[in-house]
C-alpha cells in the first residue's frame, strides 16, 4: 500500500503540488486525471522518484521512503514513461534484461527466460530480437510495460499511456493494465484521457491548476 | 621510374614519423576527449570554466603556434621537451579540445529521458554511461571523430617546424635538392593513400554501428 501525506511540490516559488494526501490499496488502479499543467505529471514524477518534493512524506506499506533517494531493491516503483524511452541501442530483449542483470543480479539466463515469458504475455515473443526502432507505437509501449515489469515492481506508474494511440491500441493497453490488476499489481495511471480513466479506475484523483 | 625509387626510401622514413605522430595522437587524446567532454556536461562550474579556457585556448590558436610555443616557450619555464615529445604534446593537447567538444556535443544529445529511464530501473550511474549513453555518443560522434582523424593526417605535417623529420619534409627537402616536383608529387599520393585508409576504416566503423538507429 502506497500512502502521501501532505505532498507539496513548488516550482521557482509557484506551488504545482499542494498538501496531497492519497492512498494506493494493492492491486488497484489508481489514475490521476486533470487538465495540462494541473502537475499530474508532477506528482508523477515525485513518486517514483524523478523529482524531490518539498513538504510531506511517502509511506509503503506504512514504511515512510523517500523515492528520490530509493534504490531499495524491497520498494521498487517501475515507470512507464509517455514516450517510452527504450534504450534504442539494444533489442527488445536486452531493454528488458538490462536492469534485472546488472541490479537484481540475476544470471544471465534466467533473465532471458523471464524476459521471453513476459514478451510472451504481451504479445511480443516474436519481436525479441529486434531493435526499438523496428517497433510500432503500441509495440514499443507494450515493451516499456514488460521492461518495467522485469523489475518486480511493487507499484507500475503510467505517464498518459494512450497519448499516442490510436482506439484500437488504446483499448488493448486497457485490457493489458486491467489485465496486470488481475494478477494483483498496483497501478497508478496519470492520464487526460477521462473515459479511459474511468474504464480502468478503481480510485481517481482530480487535480486541478493552481493559480 | 629510377628517380622514384631513389627518393623513396627517404619518404617512407618520414611517412613513419607521420603515422606516429598521428596514431599515438588518436590512442591518447580520444580517451582524453571523452573524460574532458563528460567534464564539460557537469554542473561543477570551476572545471566547465576551466575546461572552456582550455578548449577556446587550443581552438583560437594555431597548432603552428602551439608547437613553437611548447618547444621553445616551455623551456624558459623550465620544461623541456625532446622534438618528438614536444610535438606529440602539442598534438595530443591540440586534438583533445576539438573530441572533447565533439564529445560534448554527443553527450548533450542523448535526451534526458534516457537517463531518467535508466534511474527508475535502478541502474547506477556508471551502468547508465556504459551500457546506454557511450554506445549511443560513439554511434552520433563518429562522423565528426572521422572528419579529425583525416585533418589529423594532414595536421601531422606541422612538425617541421621544430626540426622533425616528417612526410612532406622529406619531400621539401628531395624537391630543393633535385629541383623538381616530382618528390611533391608523391608526397600527395601518399597522403591520399593515409587518408583513403581512414576513410575505409572509419566507414567500416560507421557500417558496424548501422544495426539500429
Amino acid at each position: 500500500m502506497l500512502e502521501l501525506k501532505g505532498i507539496t511540490k513548488k516550482f521557482g516559488g509557484k506551488t504545482i503540488l499542494d498538501n496531497i494526501d492519497l492512498t494506493v490499496e494493492d492491486g488497484k488502479i489508481l489514475t490521476i486525471v486533470g487538465p495540462s499543467g494541473a502537475g499530474k505529471t508532477t506528482l508523477l514524477r515525485c513518486i517514483s522518484g524523478l523529482a524531490s518534493v518539498d513538504a510531506g512524506q511517502f509511506l509503503l506499506d506504512g514504511k515512510a521512503f523517500d523515492p528520490a533517494t530509493n534504490r531499495d531493491n524491497a520498494a521498487v516503483i517501475g515507470v512507464v514513461f509517455q514516450d517510452y524511452q527504450l534504450f534504442p541501442n539494444l533489442t527488445v530483449r536486452q531493454n528488458v534484461t538490462l536492469a534485472p542483470t546488472m541490479v537484481l543480479k540475476q544470471a544471465k539466463q534466467d533473465a532471458n527466460e523471464e524476459a521471453d515469458r513476459l514478451l510472451t504475455q504481451l504479445n511480443l515473443r516474436d519481436k525479441a530480437d529486434l531493435f526499438p526502432y523496428e517497433l510500432s507505437g503500441g509495440q514499443k509501449q507494450r515493451v516499456a510495460i514488460v521492461r518495467a515489469l522485469a523489475m518486480h515492481p511493487k507499484l507500475l506508474c503510467y505517464d498518459e499511456p494512450t497519448s499516442a494511440l490510436d482506439p484500437d491500441l488504446r483499448r488493448e493497453v486497457q485490457q493489458i493494465i486491467v489485465k496486470l490488476r488481475d494478477e494483483g499489481i498496483t497501478q497508478i495511471v496519470v492520464t487526460h484521457d477521462i473515459p479511459f480513466a474511468e474504464a480502468i479506475a478503481d480510485q481517481m484523483l482530480r487535480v486541478e491548476p493552481k493559480d | 621510374m629510377h628517380y622514384v625509387s631513389q627518393i623513396l626510401p627517404s619518404l617512407i622514413s618520414g611517412t613513419g614519423m607521420t603515422l606516429s605522430i598521428f596514431f599515438w595522437t588518436i590512442i591518447i587524446a580520444i580517451p582524453l576527449g571523452i573524460l574532458v567532454g563528460l567534464g564539460m556536461t557537469t554542473n561543477f562550474k570551476p572545471l566547465t570554466w576551466l575546461i572552456n579556457i582550455y578548449v577556446w585556448l587550443m581552438r583560437g590558436t594555431p597548432l603552428l603556434l602551439q608547437l613553437i610555443f611548447v618547444f621553445y616557450g616551455l623551456p624558459i619555464i623550465g620544461v623541456v621537451f625532446q622534438r618528438y615529445d614536444a610535438a606529440l604534446f602539442a598534438f595530443i593537447l591540440n586534438y583533445t579540445a576539438y573530441f572533447a567538444e565533439i564529445f560534448r556535443g554527443g553527450l548533450q544529445a542523448i535526451p534526458e529521458g534516457q537517463y531518467e529511464s535508466a534511474r527508475v530501473l535502478r541502474l547506477t550511474n556508471w551502468q547508465t554511461l556504459r551500457k546506454i549513453v557511450i554506445p549511443q555518443v560513439v554511434k552520433i560522434v563518429l562522423p565528426s571523430i572521422g572528419n579529425e582523424v583525416i585533418n589529423l593526417v594532414k595536421d601531422s605535417s606541422l612538425v617541421y617546424v621544430i626540426g622533425l623529420g616528417d612526410l612532406l619534409r622529406a619531400g621539401n627537402v628531395a624537391m630543393a635538392r633535385d629541383v623538381t616536383l616530382i618528390p611533391m608529387l608523391l608526397v600527395g599520393v601518399i597522403y591520399l593513400l593515409l587518408t583513403a585508409v581512414c576513410t575505409l576504416v572509419l566507414k567500416r566503423m560507421e557500417k558496424h554501428y548501422s544495426y539500429w538507429r
